[in-house]
């Protein structure tokens, strides 16, 4: 937030020896929040995971073993786990743990990008109609009742099968139907916060209501809103898969932990691991930002 | 005190929590006891572990909280020995607990008659039968007119006076022999805690309950007490009859509680209030000797900080006990009376704000049809003045219309009719989005809820600074130091600007509003109940705070407020507003004194003075505040007036009769009349 930083410049005009101690004092505080999210236990795990995640999928051109869609026709004849193939390989003997690898770099760079795009959309829209109310409020939404009132996958279905399934349209599709879930949680915090005297006392010194609205608001409703947005990144991620599963996922053939499930299901009754593994993996990465919402949570309440 | 068991005795308590960062002491050694049948007030500022002691005598002290030592003996048995079953059949039933907040200790879902009949049903294991006759018996005792309605009823039908009445009853059904009631009457409105006092001292009496009253309030501890015990950081630092603490308050914290008390016949000319120096003791950092020395303007290096003091009883016996090694040189007790202070008389009295028949309603546009109900009336045409460089002070109670007047001065909502001027320009009708900077500049306002004031994002110094910018057109850097100079104005370090919200105390974030609304350099400020959720020696220093700024800058001030004695102590004008309207208008000296109108005779009798000896005729106001919806047609007041001459109160308007120096009554009956009568009951008041 541009606004926000006036004081930070402010204070660095002021005195340089100021300064300093002031960005020790901040440090400080970063460094006692990661004390205390370390108290939570829930927290630590869960960021665990999630942290475990974003390493391979960083890491995945180094430690992945094959390429991605390299096949091994040696291979496919035993795909199951072996000294080559640690994970084993899928029907056509391209190696499980690299695709999984690979596989985690799309989902993580897919979903947050997706849920950035509804978190910011759902905000502005969000704290309009909180503000506002009347018939701004009205407006947005009733829109909003409308768009989460359709069956999702459907929807998903008509939009990709019609645009084509790139990752920018999964991006915007995920968006445009996640932004009215967040955009209903930041306007009920608004209708809250806009009630605080701090929020009059800005109209009484004659500020924007844009300023009021990004500058007293928002931050204050942050709190709940990161935690939203770390449930929401797991629930993302099952989405990717699900569309990923229906062939109207991230474009083949390179792996996508849904598709991994799509292609090899078939195959379940005799080897089981090729939809078990891709299915793990998004289990966990979902529990794994689910329990760090639930220690983010904790954490906000406790202060 | 008889020789017989006395209802509770706590011997050498000592309480601690235990925290991540060790163990902390809130009461390191506390002894005290209630006879049967006898009152003991529990005194101390926020955080001194008043509420602590009460959990304690429940057992309630929660994961982390625990009796570290002594004996906690209730009718001769210790209650930290106790197995929970022996717990269970206690709490509720021979000791029983109310809280400060009616509406947290019922149940929502549940009707009032049901929650009251769980009591015995739960406790003596009476039948359903037995169990209603007692809760309708025990509703007539708390004064309910038609209890059956009432027994139907759930919490949120009922007003917050009758929801504590409630509590009361449930707490006092079971015939406890020990009743605790922590800040009783703290959220209530004088005329309503006034009522609820009346009725504690009453049934305690009929009961023969022992009590322990938990306040910060002088005042009520003086109402309804038989003995006081001052805490101070967990120690008991006074202890005695009520009427000796009073009189002889030997301690300095005593002493400095009582000093920075406004009172009814305090005005800020005559005695200025005097806060006690320095924040309460953090139980973190216990100091040697008293824990009091760091405040107290007594205390000497080598006596007092040395080793712990112990309590001695004071000659002239009673039972009198002081925990001050210089007690017996302090000399005797005396109300500060200061220098007769700045009192400007004759000055040229300019109107700066001026209002005529203002009025706000809320209309109730009600439903998808476009069916409008009946609008709120909160304001019902206020004419007013407020002259240059003076105080106007805004009383009634809570939902009375002073708040709405504050916020369409303030231009956050819309007069729906009349006119408000502020210097010859119309405000009434601007929302302040409309009025142009320098009509802004001039009115800027203090609000009421420190925990709210600031924003928790953004430093404490920041809206300052930024109210400077936007008001005054400083730059970024400039309005900084600006800010800072602010806040060493309203007695903060500018270290302070720094610091989140959260780290600064209530006390200091209303002084950083302060700082933020005069950021503007305005001429009025208006102020909320700014101080009405402080403790009393922080609530002084604030008060001060005010009045010293007024004189210094020559600021005009509506200082809207609950408390009379704060409004006589602060102001110089006094608007007393009832449902809407002004009832009363005048100078301080003559709304404080007879003829009043009759509400302004019963508001200033609720007012619970620290002063035991005062007692009886009081006026107690029967039902609430009428609804803002339909509006009496008469006067507002008639239906709770305890002095309707017959039905021309309730059909005409009253009119309005202008007396001497701009005091202006609305009432039937003339003020000579009114004068008479009301200065005998004054008398009467006042032995």
């Amino acid at each position: 937030m541009g606004l926000d930083s006036t004081t930070e410049t402010t204070a660095a005009r002021a005195k340089p020896g100021r300064e300093r101690r002031e960005v020790a004092r901040r440090l400080g505080a970063r460094l006692a929040l990661a004390g205390r999210l370390g108290e939570s236990t829930t927290t630590v795990v869960g960021l665990s995971i999630v942290v475990f995640w974003v390493a391979m999928a960083v890491l995945a051109p180094v430690i992945a073993p094959y390429p991605p869609n390299a096949t091994d026709v040696a291979a496919a004849g035993h795909p199951t786990p072996s000294a080559a193939h640690w994970l084993g390989t899928d029907h056509l003997g391209r190696d499980i743990l690299s695709r999984l690898l690979w596989g985690a770099r799309r989902v993580l760079t897919v979903a947050p990008i997706a849920v950035l795009s509804a978190a910011a959309v759902g905000t502005v829209l969000g704290l309009c109609a909180g503000y506002f109310r009347g018939v701004i409020d009205l407006v947005i939404s009733r829109i909003a009742d409308i768009l989460l009132s359709f069956p999702v996958i459907i929807l998903y279905m008509i939009v990709l099968a019609m645009f084509g399934s790139s990752a920018l349209n999964i991006v915007l599709v995920i968006a445009v139907t996640k932004a009215p879930i967040i955009a209903r949680i930041v306007r009920g915090l608004t209708l809250d916060l806009r009630n605080r005297e701090y929020v009059a006392a800005a109209k009484m010194r004659g500020e924007s209501a844009l300023y009021i609205m990004f500058v007293e608001i928002l931050p204050n409703a942050r709190g709940p809103l990161i935690v939203d947005m770390c449930l929401r990144m797991g629930y993302t991620t099952i989405t990717i898969g699900v569309l990923g599963f229906l062939g109207i996922g991230l474009p083949p053939p390179d792996p996508d932990w849904g598709g991994m499930v799509k292609d090899t299901y078939g195959m379940m009754s005799v080897w089981p691991h090729m939809s078990l593994i891709p299915c793990a993996a998004i289990s966990s990465i979902v529990v794994g930002f689910n329990l760090l919402a639930i220690g983010l949570r904790e954490t906000a309440l406790r202060e | 005190m008889s020789e017989e068991t006395p209802v509770l005795g706590l011997e050498r308590v000592r309480l601690s929590y235990k925290l991540r960062a060790g163990e902390i002491v809130v009461a390191p050694d506390l002894s005290f006891r209630i006879a049967r049948g006898e009152a003991l007030g529990l005194v101390g500022e926020s955080g001194s572990g008043k509420s602590t002691v009460a959990f304690a005598i429940m057992r309630y002290l929660g994961p982390l909280g625990r009796i570290a030592g002594g004996r906690i003996l209730f009718e001769g048995k210790d209650i930290a020995a106790m197995g929970e079953a022996e717990l269970r059949s206690i709490r509720g039933r021979r000791i029983a607990m109310v809280y400060q907040d009616p509406m947290s200790s019922l149940n929502p879902v549940m009707t009032i008659g049901r929650q009251l009949m769980e009591v015995p049903m739960l406790h003596e294991g009476v039948g359903a039968e037995e169990a209603r006759r007692r809760a309708l018996a025990m509703l007539v005792e708390v004064n309910f007119a038609d209890p059956p309605a009432i027994m139907a009823r759930y919490p949120h039908q009922l007003s917050g006076g009758q929801q504590q009445r409630i509590v009361i009853a449930m707490a006092l059904i079971g015939k406890p022999a020990l009743l605790i009631m922590d800040e009783p009457t703290t959220g209530l409105d004088v005329t309503v805690e006034a009522a609820v006092l009346a009725l504690v001292q009453e049934l305690r009496r009929k009961y023969d309950t022992a009590l322990l009253f938990i306040s910060h309030n002088l005042g009520t501890v003086a109402q309804v007490c038989d003995r006081l015990v001052v805490i101070y950081g967990g120690e008991i630092v006074e202890e005695g009859r009520i009427g000796d603490v009073f009189r002889s308050p030997s301690h300095p914290y005593t002493r400095g509680l009582l000093d920075c008390l406004p009172r009814l016949g305090r005005s800020k000319h005559e005695m200025p209030l005097r806060p006690i120096p320095g924040r309460p003791a953090s139980p973190l950092a216990r100091p040697s000797g008293c824990g009091f020395a760091p405040r107290c303007a007594h205390s000497e290096p080598g006596r007092c900080t040395v080793s712990a003091i112990s309590s001695v009883e004071l000659p002239g016996g009673g039972g009198h006990f002081v925990r001050c090694v210089k007690a017996a040189e302090l000399g005797p007790w005396r109300q500060e009376r200061g220098a007769a202070a700045i009192h400007a008389e004759g000055k040229a009295a300019a109107v700066l704000v001026h209002t005529e028949d203002l009025a706000k309603r809320y209309g109730q546009s009600g439903g998808v049809f476009g069916r409008k109900g009946a609008p709120v009336r909160a304001l019902n045409g206020i004419d007013l003045e407020l002259e240059r460089g003076e105080t106007l002070a805004i009383v009634g109670e809570s939902g009375c219309g002073k708040s709405t007047f504050a916020r369409v001065l303030s231009g956050l909502e819309v007069a729906s009719e009349g006119r408000a001027a502020l210097d010859g320009e119309e405000i009434g009708a601007r929302p302040v989005e409309a009025r142009p900077a320098a009509l802004k500049r001039k009115l800027q306002m203090v609000f009421q809820n420190p925990e709210s004031t600031l924003n928790p994002s953004h430093a404490a110094g920041y809206s300052v600074a930024r109210a400077s910018r936007r008001l005054r057109g400083l730059a970024a850097a400039e309005a900084w130091q600006e800010a800072e100079r602010l806040l060493s104005v309203v007695g903060l370090s500018p270290e302070l600007a720094r610091r989140k919200p959260s780290q600064l105390s209530g006390g200091q974030k209303q002084r950083v509003a302060i700082a933020r609304a005069l950021a503007g350099e305005p001429e009025a400020v208006i102020a909320d109940e700014p101080v009405s959720s402080l403790d009393a020696s922080v609530q002084a220093a604030i008060v001060n705070l005010l009045s010293e700024i007024q004189s210094a800058r020559g600021l005009s001030l509506v200082f809207i407020s609950h408390d009379l004695a704060v409004v006589r102590y602060l102001a110089d004008h006094v608007a007393v507003m009832y449902l809407g309207k002004v009832v009363e208008f005048g100078t301080v000296d003559a709304v404080f004194a007879p003829p009043f109108h009759p509400y302004t005779e019963a508001l200033l009798s609720a007012v619970p003075e620290p002063d035991p000896e005062r007692h009886g005729a009081r006026i107690i106001l029967e039902g609430s505040l009428p609804s803002a919806i339909d509006v009496p047609q008469g006067c507002p007041f008639a239906s709770r007036c305890h002095r309707k001459i017959g039905a021309i109160c309730e059909t005409m308007p009253p009119p309005t009769q202008r007396l001497a120096e701009g005091h202006r009554i609305v009432c039937h009956i003339p003020a000579a009349e009114l004068r008479s009568a009301e200065a005998g009951e004054a008398q009467a008041m006042r032995p």
